[in-house]
C-alpha cells in the first residue's frame, strides 16, 4: 500500500470530519450519476415488464445458452491452439539456427502489429473464397476464421510471454542441465519450459482473458457467438411495442463480465499463490499484456539482477 | 501494387480516419484515466469504490460489446443522434481509460515514498501532493506502459470501422468486397498500422529521453 497511505496523513479530527463531508458529497455524486442513468432507463421504458419477460421464453434462453456454448467452444479451441503455437514460436525465436529465428521473429512481429480484427477478416475472406476446396459448409468458415485469427494473434503474444519467461530462468539452471549432459531439446523441455510456464502462468491466463474477450469479434464476421446471437435475437423481438436491445445487452454484458472476471480471478489467485512460494523464480504479475516487449524488458532486468546476485554469492 | 495506387484516396481517408479516432480517444482515455487513478488513491471511499468498479468493469468487457452499448444504448439514454465517430470515440476512450488508470496507479506507487512524505511534512494537501509532487515524477515510469496502451488503442480502433466510422478496416472491407486479393490489401493495411505504431513508439521514446533524469 505504498500508494494510498503515503499520499495523505493519518487524518486528525478536523480532516476526518472534512473527509466525511467529501465522502458524502462524492457518494451523492456517484449515486446521482447512477440514478440519472436509471432514470433515463426508466423514462425510455427499459424497465417495462414486457421487455424483461422475454427471458422467460425457452427460445430466448436457448439462444443465449447456445451463444455461451459457442463462445466457450471458440475460446477453448483458440486457447489450446494459441498456447501450442506460442510454445512453438517461443522456442523457434530462441533457436540456434538463424533462419528459424528470423522467420519466427517476423511472424510474431507481423501478427502482433496488425489489428486482430483485420487478421480475422482476412482469414475469413480467404476461407470464403476457398470454401469448396476446403470442404466447409454452414458457419464453418466463420468458426475457423475466428479461431485461426485468434490463434495467430494470441499465439504470437503468448510466444513473447513464454520467451520472456524462458529468459528469466537463471542462467545457472541451463548451465547445470548442460553440465549433466542433457541435450538441447531436453534442456528446453525438462528444465527451461516448466520453470518459464510456472513463472508466467498469471500472465498467460491474463492473455487468455483477452482471448475470451476477443471471441466477441465474431460479431463482425457474423459468426453466431454470444454477442452476435444476442444481437440477432434483439433485432427479431419486439416487446411492449419497442425493440429489446437494452435488456439483451445488459444480460449478455453481465455474462461476459462474469466469465472474464472468473478467469481474471484465477490468474490473480495463481499469482498470489506463486508469491507465497519461497522456491523457484518469481511469478510475473497478472497484468494485461498490452505489449510483451515491455514485459520482456522487465523480466530480463529481473533475470539480470538474479544472475548478479548469483555471481555475488 | 495496383490496389494501393488505384484506391489511394480511400487509403488516405482510411489512414487519416484511423489517426483521428485514435487521437480523439487517446485524449479521452488520458484525461479519464488520470482522473480515475486519482480517485483510486484518494482518501474518499465512495470515489475509490467508483474507480475500482470502473476499472474492473471496463477491463473485463469485450470492446465489441462496448461498441454495441455505444451504438444502441448511449444514443437512447444520453445523446440522441450522436455521430458514429463520437460514439466510437466514447467506447474506445472509456475502454482505454481503465488501462491508463492502472498504468498511472502503478506509476504512482513507484515514486519514492520519501517524496510524498516530504510533501506532506511541508503541509501539502492530498491534491497538492498528487498534482505537484507525485504525478510529475510518476510520468517518467508511466510513459513506457502508456506507449503500449496507445499502440493497443490504435489496433483496437479497427473495430470502429465495423461500426460505420471511416478508417482502415473499412477500407480493407470495401476493397475486398470489390474483389481485390485480400493478401495484398492485408499487407498494405498492415503497413499503414505499422507506420502509426512505429510513430507512437518513436514519439514516446523521444519523450522518455527528454524526461530522463540522471540519478
Amino acid at each position: 500500500m505504498s500508494g494510498a497511505s503515503v499520499l495523505y496523513d493519518v487524518p486528525g479530527p478536523k480532516t476526518k470530519a472534512r473527509n466525511r463531508l467529501y465522502s458524502v458529497i462524492g457518494g451523492i455524486a456517484v449515486l446521482a450519476v447512477l440514478a440519472y442513468l436509471g432514470l433515463r432507463l426508466f423514462q425510455t421504458g427499459q424497465f417495462e415488464p414486457a421487455k424483461w419477460n422475454i427471458f422467460n421464453y425457452a427460445g430466448v434462453r436457448n439462444s443465449i445458452r447456445d451463444g455461451v456454448l459457442t463462445t466457450l467452444k471458440v475460446f477453448a479451441v483458440a486457447a489450446v491452439l494459441s498456447l501450442a503455437l506460442g510454445v512453438l514460436l517461443a522456442v523457434a525465436r530462441l533457436s540456434d539456427h538463424k533462419p528459424v529465428r528470423w522467420l519466427a521473429t517476423g511472424f510474431v512481429e507481423l501478427f502482433r502489429a496488425v489489428p486482430l480484427l483485420i487478421t480475422i477478416y482476412a482469414v475469413w475472406v480467404l476461407m470464403l473464397s476457398n470454401k469448396d476446396a476446403l470442404g466447409m459448409s454452414g458457419d464453418a468458415p466463420q468458426f475457423w476464421a475466428l479461431v485461426l485469427g485468434l490463434t495467430l494473434y494470441n499465439g504470437s503474444v503468448q510466444a513473447e510471454v513464454l520467451r520472456a519467461g524462458i529468459n528469466s530462468v537463471p542462467k545457472g539452471q541451463r548451465e547445470a542441465a548442460y553440465a549433466l549432459g542433457l541435450r538441447k531439446t531436453q534442456v528446453m523441455t525438462t528444465v527451461l519450459i516448466p520453470q518459464a510456464v510456472r513463472a508466467m502462468l498469471p500472465t498467460v491466463i491474463s492473455q487468455l482473458v483477452v482471448t475470451l474477450k476477443d471471441t466477441s469479434l465474431g460479431y463482425i464476421i457474423t459468426y453466431e457467438e454470444l454477442l452476435y446471437s444476442g444481437r440477432l435475437m434483439a433485432g427479431n423481438i419486439i416487446a411492449g411495442g419497442d425493440s429489446v436491445y437494452i435488456p439483451v445487452i445488459i444480460v449478455i454484458g453481465s455474462i461476459y463480465v462474469a466469465m472474464c472476471l472468473a478467469l481474471s480471478a484465477l490468474a490473480n489467485w495463481i499469482e498470489r499463490r506463486g508469491r507465497r512460494a519461497k522456491t523457484g523464480i518469481g511469478v510475473a504479475e497478472a497484468g494485461d499484456v498490452a505489449n510483451a516487449g515491455a514485459l520482456t524488458a522487465v523480466v530480463a532486468a529481473e533475470a539480470a539482477a538474479d544472475t548478479a546476485t548469483d555471481t555475488g554469492n | 501494387m495496383n490496389v494501393l495506387l488505384d484506391y489511394l484516396p480511400q487509403f488516405r481517408d482510411g489512414f487519416l480516419g484511423t489517426l483521428a479516432i485514435t487521437g480523439a480517444s487517446a485524449v479521452i482515455a488520458l484525461v479519464l484515466g488520470v482522473v480515475i487513478a486519482g480517485f483510486r488513491v484518494s482518501p474518499i471511499p465512495p470515489l475509490r469504490a467508483f474507480g475500482t468498479a470502473w476499472v474492473a468493469l471496463l477491463r473485463n468487457t469485450p470492446l465489441t460489446l462496448l461498441f454495441l452499448v455505444a451504438t444502441f444504448v448511449v444514443p437512447e439514454l444520453l445523446f440522441r443522434g450522436a455521430s458514429p465517430f463520437v460514439l466510437a470515440m466514447l467506447a474506445l476512450g472509456c475502454y482505454t481509460s481503465s488501462f491508463v488508470c492502472e498504468a498511472v496507479r502503478s506509476g504512482i506507487s513507484t515514486v519514492p515514498v520519501g517524496q510524498a512524505e516530504a510533501a506532506r511534512s511541508l503541509g501539502m494537501t492530498f491534491g497538492q501532493t498528487l498534482r505537484m509532487i507525485v504525478l510529475p515524477q510518476a510520468t517518467r515510469t508511466v510513459l513506457q506502459p502508456l506507449s503500449s496502451i496507445f499502440i493497443a488503442l490504435t489496433k483496437n480502433s479497427a473495430i470502429a470501422g465495423a461500426f460505420s466510422v471511416t478508417e482502415l478496416f473499412g477500407v480493407a472491407k470495401l476493397l475486398s468486397d470489390k474483389g481485390y486479393a485480400i493478401a495484398l490489401i492485408f499487407l498494405w493495411v498492415a503497413l499503414a498500422y505499422l507506420i502509426i505504431t512505429f510513430a507512437i513508439s518513436g514519439v514516446f521514446r523521444l519523450l522518455e529521453r527528454r524526461m530522463a533524469v540522471v540519478r
